[in-house]
Order: structure tokens, then C-alpha cells, then sequence
């Protein structure tokens, strides 16, 4: 039990030389550490650790190195990666057959793998650690703080990395010191909206009542955004002390998390934290000795995108649809079963244990006048580093995409960045040197959102884009308020009719004005924000709508209707390796002989053709190409 | 009513009773069920509204607010295509579209003989292998149109095989 802050001091003194001997190497034994992430996860990394421990054990090596399972790596493109201490080094893109070399080179005769390092790509050289690569030499951890590090389902490892430092500074001082503390660091809040959480806590302080609440929204809802789901998984106790500050600062007792069901890992762990934590008597009655009692509950999600609007959250806990109510009164007033109550995102509770435990000044150290700290990207699309970094706030986004991304694959053109998910707006080359806060990114169109960034590159059409974020805000309209529930329809058979080569220019008259209608008319954020990717690709590709609706064309070649695949009569060798493959028939030989080939080549016949593309991909002249 | 056999209705009122102590539980039984049986026709709801006391027409409701619960029973094996938008960019819509015509269904259709549902899932997060399809659970990383074909006849191999093994 640790009951005192003098036992939690002890205990953190004996898991930090744990956790340091297991780092530097000072217990004289190795230690084999493979990512645990949902994305490593599916690429086998557990069996790769069951392979590991196999090994090891038939080789007689269990005394001489450990295999362990931590949080994500962020660098989901090159999974699964497999880390060994103290070395520190990296492998990349590790398979269950490369385990037996692994063993046998490294662990054995400590001479390392170098085909499974990773390659710089802009210099073709092997790196060995991971601070070393470009990817994460301008990333700088807070809310990631021991993600990848420690193992999420053990809290001696997560207390040597110092938990609950920030909750026994927090019981040092009185309620509105830790507030002002907050307030002083800058904090605000990463879900979206960017509300300072200072005042969030402010406001349901002052509210008088027998009961309050603190609920973690990690209804990580945004497609294309996974920074929840990572803390969660990789650190869930930084997640569940932030939440017991701010339940100690408002005067709360109970604390729920509400978690999509989308995300079994992350549960799993969480519970397992929260177990963990009880055993020990970090959680439940009289906190290290103190006053302060605080217990910790989880409610799953059901696959509703609107309940990551907080109102619709609260609805949902409470067994009701998943409908946002009016505010005022706002839930710092009138919450959960009508008590005070603060929503915070899981990445702003993750802050908020580095705050306490580092003091606001160092977190405000980093960041812009107005946005202080650093924030959590899912980088994802047409980049070639997909994966989570965490930057100070200021960071262009020319650093996010081409440092830290390394540029887009294959050579192609950079085209636009989608903050925000569908309550954002993409953004162009031309804003590719404006620094990135919550301000800056409004002022210019889009906005932070939850920290989703797609890159896209030429091949994406622009009107493809808003229509699938448009079909999305349709699917997810709760319906209660008829701006939203009719308005995103009515604006998705335009966007509709503008891709199938139907549409007027009238309509783009009508989205401007549905855009404002629903704009100012919704209830919650989901409506208020849903003509946002319409609103900025109008606004910086207004020529490809038009090419849509006038030349009937794709410039991206990507709406069925507006393109046609095509061969090249004097690239086709005719060797009907295309024809053979379409599955509706339609590709058939001409009579038209190339020059200096033997066949007659074949052509596709585009009013057959269902525009499947898979003679593009069998083609080994790349006579076939989209137009 | 009268179709529910004893024993079910026996499991219902027992996960209604393992949420009691909590406050306002519906969507943890709700999730419960869901999870048991895979679906929540109406005779469920009426066994949850006789023990909880909250009406059916509420716990209807919330049962076809949310995507995750059914109101019918879905496929053995349940196709899940990520539709978030980094799968999205990267050719989703082509891979769900292939699987709707290998299977002869749509979205959120199950195949005559139970076998498959497909859905068109929201972003789960594995946008570092994108496109990823779950089946049950598995996740296939960094799928193409071209796999679709042999991942579907995996499956259907490996029903073959138990069928066969049935009737040996």
C-alpha cells in the first residue's frame, strides 16, 4: 500500500533504478522491447514477442534478457519495431522470421542486425538509435511522456518514470493553487476547441454542490486522428492522475472515462491502470494520506461520432441517445445527472501530470504566445513517415510534413493538409511555412481539431475529399437539430452531382449558402463546423469544382463518372494480360499493330468498363494510364 | 416473448444484474448484450425494460442511436473496412467496393447464407497500415482490390474444412 507520501516517495525511488538499471544496461542483462500498439498489434507484433520468448528459452538465454511489450512507437509506418536496451538500438519492419538472427547476432554475439535499421531515405544511411532519426529529432515528449518506454500494464514501471509526482505537488497545495497552476502553464484544451482548461476547472470550482464530476472524453472520434488511443495504450496512468488532479482542483470525487468501443486495447489497459492503482491505494479513500478520495470508472462508447461533443457525451453516459443539449447551462454548471462537471480530452489530462510535476513554467517554455506547450499530430495520408509526433506548438507545418514526414511517396506533388478531420479545412502550399497554434490555423481557414493531419498529394481529388467528409457529418448528424440533419444532406447530393458530372454552377451558389445556413444555425459543433472542408477547398480549388462541372473532367482522375482508363496503342505489346484479368470483359485486341511489335495492341471499351483498375495494376509496360 | 428460450432470458437478467449498482447502466447492458449475442431484437429489449424499468420505446431508441447495436443478427464473420480518412485516401472506397461484389452485398448487409456482414467501420486507429480491414478481429494491414478476392476464399476454405470435419 502506498499511503503517504513518504511510501510513494520510497516506491518511486526503487522503480526508477529499476527502470534506469533496465535502460543503461546496470542489471547486467538485456532487454527485448517490441511496440504494443493497435497498428504494430496487427502486424503480429505479439507473436513476434511470443517468438522471442520461445527462443529464449530453448537457447537458454531467459537469465540474460527480457522480452517486454510497451506503448506505441509513433512511427506506425515502420512497424512492427522491436528496441533493445541498453544498446538502444532500433530495428524496423521486423517479421517473425527475423527473431532467430535478432537472437543469435545481437542478443548472442552482440553484433547488430544492420538490414532491419532503419534507412534515412534522404541519405540512404543506417541509424541505429532512435533519437538519431530525423523522424524524432524535432519531436518533444509531454503528452507522450513514456509512451514507448514503459509497459502500460505494469505500475511500477510507469512510477519509476515518476507518476503521481504531479498528483503529491497537487495535495501540497491548496485547490486554486492548482488551478492558477494550469492557468499559468497555458493549457488549452486539445480535443479541439482550445478552451483554456484553467478556467474550465475555474468555473466548476465555483459552482456550490454536494457532488461534482471529471470525465475523460476519449471518444476520439476524428477519422485519421489516433493520439488517445496511443496514451491510452501506452501510459494510461499519466491519463488517470491528470484526471485525479483535476478532480482534487474542482472538489470531484469520481471520475469517469468514456472510451469508444473502437478501441479494445485501450480499455483493457485502462482497467488494468485503474486496478492497479486501487491495489496500491492510489485510488479510493484518503489519497497518500490526505483528505482527497477519488475513484475512477469507464464507460464505452457505442460508435457515435456525435458524442465526442460534450453535452452528447454526458447524454450517452447517462444511457440516453447521444444528442447534445443547449448550453448554457454549460456542464461546469449543470453536468453529468445535472452536477457540475468538466470534460477534458485525454491528451489535455495526459498535460496535465507534466504540468504539476515539471511546473507550468516549463510547460509554458515551448510554444506560441498563445498556445503553449505541444501537441500531438496523427500524421497520416500521402506522407512517408505516417505516424504520431508530438512538436511544440509553432512548429510550420513545412517541418511537420517534410522534416518529420519525409515528404510524400513516390515522387508525387504536395497537394493540401487536412487539419482538424471533417470539422477542419485543408491547406496549401502556400501556408506551408505558417507556424501551427489554434489560433493561426482558424485564422487561416481550418483549424487544430483533435490533431488529425492527412496529407494529400495530386492523385486526390479536392470534390472527392469534401464529399467524403461531407458523407461522413451526414452519417454521424444526430438529427436533432434541423440545420445539421437537413442541411449536410442537402449539401451531399450536391457534392454528389458535381462528382458524377451532373452539376451546375449554380450549385456552388447553393453550397456557399447551405455552408453559412448551417454555419450559424446548429446546434452543437458537429453542424457548426460541417461546411468547413466545403468552405476551404471552394476557397483554394474553385478551379477543380469547375473543371467538374463545366469540362466535365477529374483532374485527379479520381470521380468514376469524369474518367476513363486508357491504353496506349503504341506502348501495348499486346500481350492481353489486362484483357484476361477484367472482370466485366470489356478490353479487347484491335487491329492496329505498333511499330516494331509483333501484336496487335488492346484497347478498353469505356462505356463497359466499370472502372475497377485492375488492368493498371497487371500492365508491366505501363501502357494503361487514367485520363 | 415466447421465442426467447429460457436460458437467454435467463443470461439477460443477469448482465441487467451485473450493472446494477451503477448509475444509469443502459448502455453497459446494452454493450453486454451486444457483445453475448451479437444482436438485441426486441424481446431482448423487453426483458431489459422489465428489469431495469426504463420503457422499450427508450431502449429502442438508444438501440438504433448508435451503430454498434443491432437489431439483427449479423454474419459469423464480420468484414470491417476502415473508412477513415487516411484509409480513404489511400483506396478504401475501391477495397469495400470489391468485397460488396465478391460477397453480392452492401454495407452493412449479411450474405443469405450468414456467413459474411461487411461494414464500413469509422477510423480505428490503424492509419499507420492503411487500408486496414478487421475480419473478427484480425486486422489485415495495407489492403489492395487484388487480396480481396483470396482473403474472402480463405474463409470460405476454412468453412469447407470445419463442415467437412462435422460430418467425418
Amino acid at each position: 500500500m502506498i499511503n503517504s507520501v513518504e511510501k510513494l516517495n520510497e516506491n518511486i525511488a526503487v522503480c526508477s533504478k529499476r527502470l534506469s538499471d533496465k535502460l543503461t544496461g546496470a542489471d547486467g542483462r538485456r532487454h527485448i522491447v517490441l511496440c504494443g500498439g493497435t497498428g504494430c498489434l496487427s502486424n503480429n507484433s505479439k507473436e513476434i514477442a511470443d517468438k522471442f520468448r520461445e527462443l529464449l528459452e530453448e537457447k537458454g538465454l531467459f537469465s540474460k534478457a527480457t522480452v517486454n511489450q510497451v506503448g506505441c512507437f509513433g512511427f506506425c509506418s515502420q512497424g512492427p519495431f522491436v528496441k533493445i536496451y541498453p544498446e538502444d538500438t532500433l530495428y524496423r519492419l521486423v517479421s517473425i522470421d527475423d527473431v532467430d538472427e535478432i537472437i543469435e547476432s545481437d542478443i548472442i554475439n552482440n553484433k547488430v542486425v544492420e538490414r532491419l535499421l532503419y534507412e534515412e531515405p534522404s541519405t540512404g544511411e543506417k541509424v541505429s538509435k532512435q533519437d538519431d532519426i530525423n523522424f524524432y529529432k524535432k519531436q518533444r515528449r509531454v503528452a507522450l511522456h513514456g509512451c514507448g518506454v514503459i509497459d502500460p500494464e505494469n505500475i511500477n514501471e510507469a512510477l519509476g518514470e515518476g507518476a503521481f509526482k504531479g498528483l503529491e505537488r497537487a495535495l501540497s497545495m491548496s485547490r486554486q493553487e492548482v488551478i492558477d497552476e494550469v492557468l499559468a502553464a497555458g493549457l488549452r484544451g486539445r480535443g479541439g476547441a482550445g478552451f483554456p482548461t484553467g478556467r474550465k476547472w475555474q468555473f466548476a470550482y465555483n459552482s456550490e454542490s454536494d457532488e461534482k464530476y471529471v470525465v475523460c472524453n476519449g471518444d476520439e472520434g476524428d477519422p485519421g486522428a489516433f493520439m488517445d488511443r496511443s496514451i491510452l495504450e501506452g501510459n494510461p496512468l499519466a491519463v488517470i492522475e491528470g484526471m485525479m488532479i483535476a478532480g482534487y482542483a474542482i472538489g470531484a470525487q469520481n471520475g469517469y472515462f468514456y472510451v469508444r468501443a473502437e478501441y479494445p486495447i485501450a480499455v483493457n489497459r485502462l482497467k488494468i491502470a485503474i486496478m492497479q492503482a486501487e491495489e496500491l491505494g492510489l485510488l479510493g479513500d484518503n489519497i497518500l494520506g490526505t483528505e482527497f478520495s477519488f475513484r475512477c470508472h469507464i464507460r464505452l462508447g457505442a460508435g457515435a461520432f456525435v458524442c465526442g461533443e460534450e453535452t452528447a457525451l454526458l447524454n450517452s453516459i447517462e444511457g440516453k441517445r447521444g444528442m447534445p443539449r443547449p448550453r448554457p447551462p454549460f456542464p461546469a454548471v449543470k453536468g453529468l445527472w445535472g452536477k457540475p462537471t468538466i470534460i477534458n480530452n485525454v491528451e489535455t489530462l495526459a498535460c496535465i501530470p507534466y504540468i504539476l510535476r515539471e511546473t507550468a513554467e516549463n510547460f509554458a517554455s515551448v510554444g506560441t504566445e498563445k498556445s503553449k506547450g505541444t501537441k500531438v499530430f496523427a500524421l497520416g495520408g500521402k506522407v512517408n513517415n505516417v505516424g504520431l509526433v508530438e512538436v511544440p506548438m509553432g512548429t510550420t507545418l513545412h517541418e511537420l510534413i517534410y522534416d518529420i514526414g519525409g515528404g510524400i511517396p513516390n515522387g508525387k506533388k504536395f497537394k493540401a493538409i487536412q487539419t482538424g478531420g471533417p470539422s477542419g479545412g485543408c491547406l496549401t502550399e502556400e501556408f506551408l511555412d505558417e507556424p501551427i497554434d489554434f489560433d493561426n490555423l482558424v485564422q487561416k481557414g481550418s483549424m487544430m481539431g483533435s490533431g488529425g493531419a492527412i496529407v494529400m498529394d495530386e492523385d486526390n481529388c479536392m470534390v472527392d475529399v469534401a464529399k467524403f467528409y461531407m458523407e461522413f457529418i451526414c452519417d454521424e448528424s444526430c438529427g436533432k437539430c434541423s440545420p445539421c440533419r437537413i442541411g449536410t444532406k442537402r449539401m451531399l447530393e450536391i457534392l454528389t452531382r458535381i462528382t458524377e458530372g451532373s452539376g451546375t454552377m449554380e450549385d456552388l451558389d447553393a453550397l456557399e449558402e447551405l455552408s453559412r445556413t448551417v454555419k450559424n444555425n446548429s446546434l452543437c459543433a458537429l453542424g457548426q463546423t460541417a461546411a468547413n472542408p466545403i468552405d476551404s477547398t471552394l476557397k483554394h480549388f474553385r478551379d477543380e469544382y469547375i473543371a467538374h462541372i463545366v469540362d466535365k473532367k477529374c483532374p485527379s482522375h479520381v470521380c468514376k463518372n469524369l474518367m476513363e482508363y486508357y491504353i496506349d496503342p503504341d506502348k501495348c505489346i499486346g500481350c492481353g494480360l489486362c484483357a484476361k484479368g477484367c472482370p466485366v470483359d470489356c478490353i479487347k485486341r484491335t487491329d492496329y499493330v505498333a511499330e516494331g511489335h509483333k501484336l496487335a495492341s488492346f484497347a478498353i471499351n469505356s462505356d463497359a468498363c466499370a472502372k475497377c483498375g485492375s488492368c493498371i495494376g497487371v500492365c508491366r509496360l505501363q501502357a494503361i494510364s487514367k485520363r | 416473448m415466447a421465442k426467447i428460450q429460457a436460458a437467454a432470458a435467463a443470461k439477460i437478467a443477469e448482465i441487467c444484474d451485473r450493472h446494477k449498482d451503477e448509475n444509469t447502466p443502459l448502455m453497459m447492458i446494452l454493450s453486454d448484450i451486444q457483445n453475448e449475442y451479437g444482436y438485441i431484437p426486441l424481446e431482448v429489449q423487453e426483458i431489459v425494460s422489465q428489469k431495469t424499468g426504463i420503457s422499450v420505446a427508450e431502449i429502442y431508441g438508444v438501440v438504433t442511436f448508435y451503430s454498434f447495436f443491432s437489431l439483427v443478427p449479423k454474419g459469423k464473420y464480420i468484414i470491417g473496412c476502415c473508412l477513415g480518412t487516411a484509409c480513404y485516401v489511400k483506396g478504401a472506397q475501391q477495397v469495400i467496393d470489391k468485397f460488396s461484389e465478391v460477397l453480392k452485398i452492401q454495407p452493412g448487409e449479411t450474405t443469405e447464407d450468414g456467413l459474411f456482414t461487411i461494414d464500413a467501420l469509422r477510423c480505428i486507429g490503424a492509419c499507420g497500415i492503411a487500408p486496414a480491414v478487421s475480419i473478427n478481429g484480425k486486422v489485415y494491414p495495407k489492403m489492395t482490390v487484388s487480396q480481396v478476392t483470396e482473403v474472402v476464399a480463405q474463409y470460405l476454405i476454412a468453412e469447407e474444412k470445419m463442415k467437412e470435419g462435422e460430418t467425418l
